[in-house]
């Protein structure tokens, strides 16, 4: 059965290597799209420069008769758009305009969103693994959590009107590896890495192996609904720190915003409300849904995830511009 | 598990430290089985895992030949370790209660801590620290000051789930960690109490953070039934914050049970309830006044007044030296109740009241039966 899908965001690392690694599938045509074209061109696909802002997209979509769109294109930092106003605009907006060119798609059966377990929220009142029907205890209130929780409400009632696609939303751990570039990844890369007084919050990974193939599983299963995904186990914050081999300073809450924010200049770590109630009281995903429902078992557990980020920051690592495609 | 650092009854202040002597056994460290066992290996091409650069480092003696071979090929299978691997089960928690007992020097302990090399389960739970710090530091408070006497152990299970209920008293928590104490040190399974506290303790710098790695988790449904269907034991204080701010004159006078979420727990994953009595923790700050205003300033649940706290300063915050008795009661059974008893809130509340009335009759015969409160 040939297949067409549709995904955004290819211009960045992980869009362009999920985009590679379906166009691998010689059943499958795959449309990137993208504001932006990818630095390195992504082998086999098809790109498409458009903003799914544009109402443009309902019409690359109905051309291609696009059966499966994977959603991407939900970024994380303001410093990646240049704003926190024009991230929230691509997020939601584009989200938004994305849904209403699928509802126009007859051909369209599959929809899958890359979301994250930020939308979860971070606080002393919550449990030590969230499954997925359960209801943030402290809902996020900024930046790319709530940007995302508001994607998802957006993408449930697409589903409430097409129920003939199916849906699945993905609730990624925090993704590294060795060349996934984040506002975490660059929090860990800053010289002297700050962390709250008093708390050691437990954190969870996915490598980016594991995001990609946790992905390419839900274009492949018949299964939907919504998913946590995480490597398991779990790593406290001043384990990380050590692992990446980073002196940890120790600040009190109300100053850790500010001296982050001091030791990290050019902004690429992130130090929002959000990000600093993560850091102080971390989270943990119950993933057995993916297991038993999607049938995904990631590779890599949390430790060896974050592993992969430590070598390739030490001496000797390999740093080269390849792009492995798993 | 007869090869691990069992830590003796008697007290020794000698071997109780956390430098205590290690036995030396065959075949390869619990460190390596304890750490190959988490999650898949990477591919050798990929960074070296921790635990490859953790049995690198514990390779010595006759060993090192077998760790200096698995250097380019992080943990090959080696033969007869895997099925004595300790499995963090299917939730991720550790079930082996020893685990945390390493063939190891302290100074390569402390050096591999340092080195961020050691698992927590998904509580956050790390049973190393917990058995080799965190316990050694209370130890003499259990063992030479409040000289704890625990009878009913045998009705504590040894490899199954069970939810350990017990009266709450003595402003701070003490009698829980002298639970613990007791639990892991005098039951002959070493183990672990896995407590279900007030959001307050999670949101408190350093306490949170400890109460996480000592095994203790939030009190909410999710949290305890994973625990107890994970085969652990698991502690709950359902009197809270009016069990142990009460005033002296009241002690030993069981306060309200809260709503009875623990038997809800209890219900629907059908583990025992061990109704538990600890007496001597009420005499250790006989509260006679609550600083209310004081209290809703800082934030707190109450604010004690003892006969010498705040008056004497830091030297007020020593518990007076009661002698204690926890006694561990016959377990009620929840697991031939019909299926949905956990939804019936008669049930649920007629077994609170039963497990409330089992301990008040508990603490009644242990304080006729102690001679005196210093005993």
């Amino acid at each position: 059965m040939s297949r067409t899908v549709l995904v955004t965001g290819v211009s960045r690392y992980l869009g362009g290597r999920m985009a590679a690694r379906l166009a691998a599938d010689p059943d499958i045509r795959v449309i990137g799209v993208d504001v932006v074209p990818p630095d390195v061109p992504v082998p086999g696909i098809d790109f498409v420069r458009a903003d799914i802002r544009n109402p443009v997209i309902a019409k690359v979509m109905g051309e291609a008769a696009v059966d499966t769109v994977v959603h991407m294109g939900v970024i994380s930092t303001p410093k990646q758009a240049g704003g926190r106003s024009t991230m929230k605009d691509i997020n939601v907006i584009g989200t938004m305009q994305l849904l209403a060119a699928c509802q126009r798609t007859p051909a369209l059966r599959r929809l899958i969103v890359k979301s994250t377990s930020a939308v979860y929220g971070a606080g002393p009142k919550d449990p030590a693994l969230f499954t997925e029907e359960m209801e943030p205890k402290h809902r996020p209130s900024s930046g790319w959590a709530k940007d995302s929780a508001e994607v998802e409400g957006y993408v449930r009632g697409f589903g409430r009107r097409r129920p003939d696609v199916a849906v699945t939303t993905l609730r990624f751990a925090n993704i590294v590896g060795p060349r996934m570039r984040t506002a975490l990844t660059a929090y860990f890369g800053l010289p002297v890495v700050p962390s709250v007084l008093g708390f050691d919050p437990r954190l969870q990974f996915t490598h980016e192996d594991d995001a990609l193939g946790a992905l390419h599983r839900a274009v492949e299963s018949d299964a939907d609904g919504t998913f946590n995904v995480a490597g398991p186990g779990m790593l406290l914050l001043s384990q990380a720190i050590r692992m990446v081999e980073r002196r940890e300073v120790v600040v009190a809450a109300p100053f850790f915003p500010i001296v982050g924010r001091a030791l990290d200049p050019r902004g690429y770590a992130d130090f929002s409300p959000e990000s600093v109630r993560y850091l102080t009281y971390g989270r943990g995903l119950d993933t057995s849904a993916a297991r038993d429902v999607l049938a995904f078992v990631p590779e890599f557990g949390t430790p060896e995830a974050f592993e992969a980020l430590a070598a390739s920051r030490r001496p000797g690592a390999r740093t080269g511009g390849e792009v492995r495609v798993a | 598990m007869p090869d691990a650092d069992v830590i003796p009854l008697v007290p020794d202040p000698e071997e109780s430290g956390p430098s205590g002597s290690r036995t030396a056994h065959d075949g390869p460290s619990k460190a390596a089985r304890l750490i190959g066992n988490t999650g898949p290996q990477p591919a050798p091409s990929r960074a070296r895992s921790i635990s490859a650069r953790a049995a690198d480092r514990r390779a010595s003696g006759p060993s090192a030949q077998d760790a200096a071979d698995a250097r380019p090929a992080p943990e090959p299978p080696r033969p007869g370790s895997a099925p004595a691997v300790p499995d963090p089960g299917p939730d991720g928690i550790w079930s082996d209660p020893e685990i945390a007992a390493l063939d190891e020097s302290f100074w390569e302990f402390v050096q591999r801590r340092m080195a961020g090399d050691y698992r927590v389960d998904d509580f956050g739970f790390d049973p190393e620290l917990t058995d080799r710090v965190l316990l050694a530091l209370v130890r003499p408070l259990y063992r030479s000051w409040f000289r704890v006497e625990v009878s009913g152990l045998e009705n504590v299970p040894s490899d199954a789930g069970a939810l350990v209920v017990a009266n709450h008293s003595g402003v701070i928590a003490l009698d829980s960690l002298m639970t613990q104490v007791a639990l892991h040190d005098e039951h002959p399974a070493h183990r672990h109490l896995r407590m279900l506290g007030a959001n307050l303790v999670f949101q408190t710098p350093f306490i949170g953070e400890l109460a996480r790695k000592a095994g203790h988790t939030l009190a909410c449904h999710p949290d305890a039934e994973r625990l107890l269907s994970a085969g652990e034991l698991v502690g709950v204080w359902p009197e809270g914050f009016k069990g142990i701010g009460k005033p002296f004159s009241q002690r030993y006078k069981l306060q309200r049970f809260g709503r009875g979420g623990f038997v809800t727990a209890a219900l629907r994953t059908g583990a025992p309830i061990i109704p538990t009595a600890i007496v001597g923790a009420e005499e250790t700050y006989p509260m006679i006044g609550n600083a209310k205003s004081l209290a809703r300033v800082l934030g707190l649940p109450y604010f004690p007044v003892t006969p010498t706290f705040p008056w004497l300063g830091p030297m007020g915050m020593l518990p007076l030296p009661s002698k204690w008795f926890i006694h561990f009661g016959e377990p009620i059974p929840t697991d031939d109740y019909d299926e949905g008893a956990a939804d019936d809130p008669m049930v649920v509340f007629n077994l609170t009241d039963e497990v409330r009335e089992q301990i008040q009759q508990s603490l009644y015969r242990l304080l006729v039966a102690r001679p005196s409160v210093f005993g």
